[in-house]
């Protein structure tokens, strides 16, 4: 079999996207089609005094300027946060309101306060320069530590001292006598850089209202469009799901910023049904800047103790999340159950407790990018092991070998249960290929030529798949996280994949066509997969964390069990044998040890004329299937990065980068190397030169890409890719996930090759050559205190 | 963002005083004036057409005059919002004395950005207002004296 399980079967879908035929959201346009632009304040917060739209409605084109009052006073709901978090206290987290326009007051520069619906883009976006909003200044917070202040600005006023939640996991009195007893302990203030997500295609949304019918049409650049009617009909009360269809098209990238509803999108389906048009508002690159929702942002004190030995004995962590100017849809599950459960690492570490304060800031909201709270946990865990091992002069592999998991399952103190992995074996696959053992070469080499040239690890541990729905529900989510998925075997044997999952980039039109050839021996070309249209695919709660293997997959594999069964009654019936004795490959449903066979294509035909069917059965080859996951799973990975630095410059090179990664079994090689690829260069990015920077006055400083500096083919070297495979044990295909583990892993085995390399532990990301040229300084010359 | 500076003005601090007071020498110096109106003794509107960087705007601004002390300082401070190319806000505290019959003009003054200004424009907008700020002395001076100042 070429094309199944383990091959590197060429992307179907790339035909289109590299032709320029991919249909994306933008690219649908109605014969009604009016636009719509924002009017956005420019104040990071201020009372909203009063808006006079009367010129930007005579201005030519202009259908209808609408704002915040209109909106909530036609019943549009306020934007919710759908993780319910409890403080230590057991009081509720403080959810501010917030309408898709602003009604009274802004929190953040970019929140939009009135619409402009024109004929065509550019009508609108000159009307909306003449809206006039009167604005009443108010004091401004822009970083968390100062949100918590004494006397701080307030927010939202049923935030008390901007504090949304100030919640624990773990043992904190056992942690402490863990550190007591600790031979010696590592204190680390870390930062970890706020970042803005960039998918190359912007968001879009096409809305869309048939009066005649009292529908509505969305379509909208989501990972998760099932998840988007829901929301959209259950709490922002746009229309009831029956009257919503969904639609997530070819979508360009998404690295978490297309998981949640936008103002945006409720506002044109709205302004679709007040002005009777269908409305399209596509994001402009700057607008994405100020709008999508950004990633990161956290600030935390660690402290980690070990014995004489090395061993772990406590681990205790405080972090403060800022989670921007209102809470976006999962932002309260990012700095909590996203986070601490990580801590272990791949530790066995039996005393952690972690606090983490999440607060309101006039920035934009913060809510999952590409690793989501667990780039966050592995950035402190793996700077954390790096500075111990340097001060207690242990060799940093060594460190962690002594302190890995070695037997499974494992149950951490903070929740999670290790179902499978071989840490050892990966760190060793991972220094053989990095040739760890010439590494002081080629330092001295490197140093010949007047470089400063560092290695650095990092082994991690990710939790992917996020599960089960019974166990998310009892920490607060707010849905299931199962997947639905549909098998349509067509009476000629064609078949047709209806998933819940979203692709935007993954390759899942390849990658679920491989799982159905591999079982049902047919060629990938006859398999098509659906997904996107939520009038087309019952259910799905589409693609983040890395679930759309180990979760979605698994729907699509019991779905075919369900098949085959049929398969294999019809097939036994007809050639008239035992179901036991058939067996399904290579295009044949055959019975063993004879040459008595049907085609593939044939069973489908005999289901579908029923004119020869098992008594009872009922005609059709099609099946569903729900499938909910019993545990997370566990993909873990060892990266060694090596740099060289410029020591008079300051300019870090990533020279060599390693990974070497269990993701369980493998659908298609090729495409999850080009998953690490991605995700190593955007963790890359986030350690060298990613950085969302306000001013004091929250004004966004870094809106374009003049300001904000996205990783580059020369910013990284060829990545050496390898793999080990433990298969997880909780999913039918033994699969883990791979979509974040690069962004995961790598910012800290880039810092700490730098601080290796420059021999200070004092460096924040992103480590531009200001930051490293300034940390080398610092450490070549321990002055005096000034 | 805070800048400061001296010239030097070949005319005597009456007459100086006089004309950083009268609308028509301020709109005629003002770099990208449009217009400018006097609405009270203290206060003005002004309209201004600027380009920063990437971004051009017209500003509608209000222009007020506080901590009067003639014919020797005042304070001057305005805000012109330039619709979605956001606002500019500052003050400058300006000091007149008299040198030989001339007069010594020093200024300290502060400015600050918002909305598409800045997020476009923001590393560029102290070489703008440096740059304004000369080009608005130049014409000050040559309007006062009819001759270039002494010092570029």
């Amino acid at each position: 079999m070429t094309s199944g399980i383990g091959q590197n079967v060429k992307r179907k879908e790339d035909k289109r996207f590299i032709t320029g035929k991919g249909r994306y959201t933008d690219d649908h346009r109605n014969d009604n089609q009016a636009y719509a632009a924002f009017v956005r304040s420019p104040h990071a917060h201020a009372k909203v005094l009063g808006i006079d739209a009367e010129e930007a409605r005579g201005m030519e084109g202009v259908i209808d300027v609408l704002d915040g009052h209109q909106l909530t006073g036609d019943g549009i709901g306020n934007l919710i946060c759908g993780w319910a978090i409890t403080s230590k206290d057991g009081s509720p987290m403080n959810m501010g309101a917030w309408s898709a326009l602003a009604t009274d007051t802004v929190r953040y520069v970019g929140d939009a306060v009135a619409v402009v619906i024109a004929e065509t883009n550019a009508q609108a976006r000159i009307a909306a320069e003449a809206v006039m909003v009167d604005y009443e200044e108010l004091p401004v917070v822009v970083h968390a530590i100062d949100a918590l202040k004494d006397g701080a600005p307030q927010i939202h006023d049923n935030a008390p001292g901007n504090l949304i939640y100030d919640w624990e996991l773990g043992d904190e009195a056992a942690t402490d006598a863990g550190l007591a007893e600790a031979a010696h302990v590592t204190t680390l203030d870390l930062t970890n850089n706020r970042l803005s997500p960039n998918p190359m295609e912007p968001r879009s949304a096409v809305a869309t209202y048939d009066h005649a019918e009292d529908h509505y049409t969305l379509y909208t650049t989501s990972q998760n469009p099932h998840v988007a009617r829901l929301v959209l009909s259950a709490f922002y009360n746009v229309a009831p799901e029956h009257k919503l269809r969904v639609i997530a098209p070819d979508v360009g990238g998404g690295f978490g910023a297309k998981i949640y509803i936008y103002p945006e999108e409720i506002t044109c389906l709205w302004a679709s049904m007040k002005t009777n048009r269908s409305v399209k508002w596509t994001s402009e690159r700057g607008e994405a800047f100020l709008t999508d929702m950004h990633g990161r942002d956290h600030v935390t004190h660690a402290k980690m103790g070990f014995d004489k030995d090395g061993r772990i004995t406590g681990f205790k962590i405080d972090t403060i999340a800022n989670l921007g100017a209102y809470m976006s849809l999962f932002s309260s599950s990012v700095p909590t159950y996203l986070y601490a459960p990580l801590m272990s690492g791949q530790y066995d570490i039996q005393n952690i407790h972690c606090n983490v304060r999440a607060v309101y800031t006039n920035t934009v909201p913060v809510d999952a990018y590409r690793g989501a709270g667990r780039p966050e946990a592995t950035y402190l865990v793996e700077r954390m092991m790096e500075t111990a091992a340097r001060e207690m002069g242990m060799d940093p592999a060594e460190l962690r070998r002594r302190n890995f998991v070695q037997e499974f399952p494992h149950q951490t103190p903070v929740l999670m249960q290790y179902d499978a992995g071989d840490f050892p074996k990966i760190l060793e696959l991972a220094q053989e290929a990095a040739d760890v053992a010439g590494f002081e070469e080629r330092r001295r080499e490197a140093e010949s030529r007047g470089k400063l040239r560092g290695i650095g690890y990092s082994t991690f541990i990710e939790a992917c798949g996020l599960a089960p729905s019974k166990a998310a529900g009892s920490l607060g989510a707010g849905v299931g996280l199962w997947e639905s998925a549909e098998v349509r075997v067509n009476p000629a044997g064609t078949i047709e994949i209806l998933t819940g999952s979203h692709s935007h980039g993954q390759g899942h039109e390849t990658t679920f066509a491989q799982i159905v050839a591999e079982r049902f021996g047919v060629p990938v070309d006859s398999v098509q997969i659906v997904h996107g249209d939520t009038d087309k695919v019952q259910f799905g709660m589409g693609t983040y964390g890395s679930r759309s293997g180990p979760v979605g997959m698994s729907a699509v594999v019991k779905a075919m069990d369900k098949v085959e069964e049929k398969v294999r009654q019809i097939a036994a019936h007809t050639l008239e044998a035992s179901e036991d004795d058939i067996e399904i490959s290579g295009g044949q449903v055959k019975v063993k040890g004879t040459d008595k066979a049907m085609a593939w294509h044939e069973v489908g035909l005999a289901a579908y004329v029923a004119h020869n069917l098992p008594d009872g059965m009922e005609p059709g080859l099609k099946e569903t299937a729900f499938f909910d996951p019993v545990n997370f799973s566990f993909p873990s990975g060892a990266f060694i990065c090596e740099v060289e630095v410029d020591p008079d410059t300051g300019q870090t090179q990533v020279v060599r980068f390693t990974s070497a990664d269990d993701f369980g079994v493998i659908v298609n090689p090729m495409i999850v190397e080009g998953q690490v690829h991605g995700g190593v260069t955007q963790g890359i990015g986030q350690a060298l030169l990613e950085q969302v920077v306000y001013d004091e006055q929250g004004q966004l400083l870094t809106g374009s890409y003049m300001d904000y500096t996205m990783p580059r083919a020369a910013d990284v070297p060829f990545f050496d890719v390898q793999h080990h495979e433990t298969p997880s044990p909780n999913n039918p295909l033994g699969v883990k996930g791979c979509g974040e583990a690069g962004a995961i892993g790598a910012p800290p085995a880039v810092i700490n090759a730098i601080t290796d390399a420059i021999g200070t532990n004092d460096l924040a990301m992103p480590a531009t050559p200001q930051a490293v040229w300034r940390a080398l300084r610092a450490a070549q010359k321990p002055m005096a205190a000034e | 963002m805070e800048m400061s500076g001296e010239h030097r003005i070949a005319a005597p601090r009456d007459t100086v005083w006089a004309a950083l007071n009268d609308p028509d020498v301020l709109r005629a110096c003002i770099p990208g004036c449009e217009s400018l109106e006097k609405t009270s003794d203290t206060t003005m509107e002004a309209v201004v057409r600027q380009k920063i960087g990437p971004v051009k705007a017209r500003f509608n601004g209000a222009v007020e005059l506080l901590n009067i002390d003639a014919p020797k300082s005042y304070t001057i401070q305005g805000e012109g919002k330039g619709g979605v190319a956001g606002f500019a806000k500052g003050s400058a505290d300006v000091r007149l004395a008299e040198d030989a019959g001339e007069t010594v003009l020093t200024y300290t003054a502060q400015a600050q950005i918002g909305g598409k200004l800045a997020q476009l424009g923001n590393r560029l907008v102290g070489s703008t207002a440096r740059k304004l700020a000369q080009q608005f002395f130049v014409n000050f001076h040559n309007h006062l004296t009819d001759e270039d100042p002494p010092e570029a």
